[in-house]
């Protein structure tokens, strides 16, 4: 199995690392990198929970080799939230309608919400629908999550 | 970790992929790899070497020649989804995107690919089946083009020949007085359907259907061409189209229809009528509005 030499920007900074080919992106960051933010489900692309961005992209972090990236920039929730605890909107108004329980699926929702809003900051409900439809949640349910998106859309102002 | 060792290899020319797909033994080609890596995770596929053809520049066009749409191997879906004009000149691959998987997935996933994993329940092979479209494949032996309805032998199983790897597809544009229409039945959003119809019509000045191109998928171990369908409403009008004979045409040369834990074979049969038919009105509609 051959090993790789891979330079990618995580969360705004440069890291060097030696892979293994089969080594996926989201075994790179959580097990390598120490970024446990980006949950694994399914591990075959069904259930989001693993969802990152790549070059300003969502991709499943699962469905990527590690060696895939390189070159390339990835952000995680780690680097969509802030060290010192202050949540971003999107975070601030899955807290408000009460669109996370448990909390597993939520990094991927997260990361999901907030590069659909950066393409489309009004969508409609259908596009809301559509957009998260790529991701499991298996407990609180989808009412809530889907309320905080449109709270986003119609500019409800949530406290940090 | 979860797939199964492998060696991983970059080329950056057309050329040095073909060397390598001839030359290295087990050698597979990844591009998006949506398909590919969950086999892989699952243990449903290894391969001694994989050959990642995301870097080659060759690849990465999608243009629009005189009469066709020609679309590279490393393309993405949603590169051609999010692109206008590629959306208004093969409106039916516009239409059939946004059921392929979710917008992550085809963020990574490509045009070329879907057509290469050969998912007879897939939506894009069915596209490219509808409307007669080429696939151009290249080897170390030279290139060769092979037409959509040559291209689909079986499950995941394509004409494709031992070192070949798919260049590009390309689409016939659409005429000014045409429809299209893509209706599935599928579990989920985004799964694979338990049975679709992919329907592309033009008309004449007076609303007759003066070509269609009609395809099924879900219904067989192939994206299926329901010529009978074609044949049955060449001339006819929105209005005086019979759709229970439609929907009879799309089903009646099937007679190896899947049968499993999504819907038995005669729910399958049930579905693909009624998905041909509102297809075809769909798109019938569309063209003459």
């Amino acid at each position: 199995m051959s090993e790789h030499e891979i330079s990618v920007v995580v969360n705004g900074a440069r890291r060097s690392v030696r892979v293994p080919s089969r080594l996926s992106l989201a075994d790179l960051l959580r097990d390598k990198l120490g970024l446990t933010g980006t949950h694994l489900g399914c591990e075959h692309g069904a259930c989001g929970a693993c969802s990152v961005l790549v070059n300003g992209e969502v991709v499943r972090a699962c469905l990527m080799f590690a060696v895939q990236v390189d070159g390339d920039e990835v952000t995680t929730i780690e680097g969509i939230g802030s060290e010192d605890g202050v949540l971003t909107p999107v975070q601030a108004a899955f807290r408000d309608c009460h669109g996370l329980q448990c909390g597993f699926c939520t990094p991927g929702f997260v990361v999901t919400v907030t590069a659909l809003l950066e393409r489309n900051p009004a969508p409609d409900d259908g596009e809301i629908r559509t957009a998260l439809s790529g991701n499991l949640c298996r407990c609180t349910g989808y009412q809530g999550i889907i309320e905080a998106v449109r709270s986003l859309r119609s500019g409800v102002e949530h406290a940090d | 970790m979860k797939a199964a060792p492998f060696d991983y290899h970059r080329p950056e020319t057309i050329d040095d992929a073909a060397d390598m797909l001839g030359a290295l033994p087990d050698a597979r080609v990844l591009a998006g790899g949506q398909s590919l890596v969950p086999m892989l995770n699952l243990r449903l596929a290894y391969f001694d070497n994989l050959i990642d053809i995301r870097g080659i520049r060759e690849l990465s066009m999608a243009s629009t020649l005189s009469d066709t749409v020609r679309i590279g191997a490393s393309v993405t879906q949603a590169e051609v989804e999010l692109n206008s004009d590629l959306a208004r000149s093969v409106p039916l691959v516009a239409r059939a995107l946004p059921f392929v998987g979710h917008f992550p997935l085809r963020n990574r996933g490509t045009v070329c690919g879907s057509i290469a994993h050969a998912d007879p329940a897939a939506e894009l092979p069915a596209v490219l089946v509808a409307l007669g479209g080429t696939v151009e494949v290249t080897s170390t032996s030279g290139r060769r083009e092979i037409p959509a309805g040559e291209f689909f032998l079986g499950t995941w199983w394509t004409a494709l020949k031992e070192g070949e790897l798919v260049e590009a597809v390309r689409f016939p544009i659409a005429g000014d007085r045409s429809g299209c229409a893509v209706r599935e039945v599928a579990r989920r959003h985004g799964d694979f359907a338990i049975a679709g119809s992919a329907v592309h019509v033009e008309v004449d000045d007076a609303g007759c259907v003066a070509h269609s191109g009609i395809a099924m998928f879900g219904v067989a171990s192939t994206p299926v061409h329901a010529r009978e369908v074609e044949e049955l409403i060449r001339g006819a009008r929105l209005g005086d189209l019979d759709i229970e004979a439609v929907g009879a045409a799309a089903v009646a040369g099937l007679d190896d229809i899947p049968d499993d834990s999504n819907a038995s074979s005669l729910e399958r049969r049930t579905l693909a009528a009624v998905v041909a038919r509102r297809a075809v009105v769909d798109a019938l509609s569309e063209a003459t509005r």
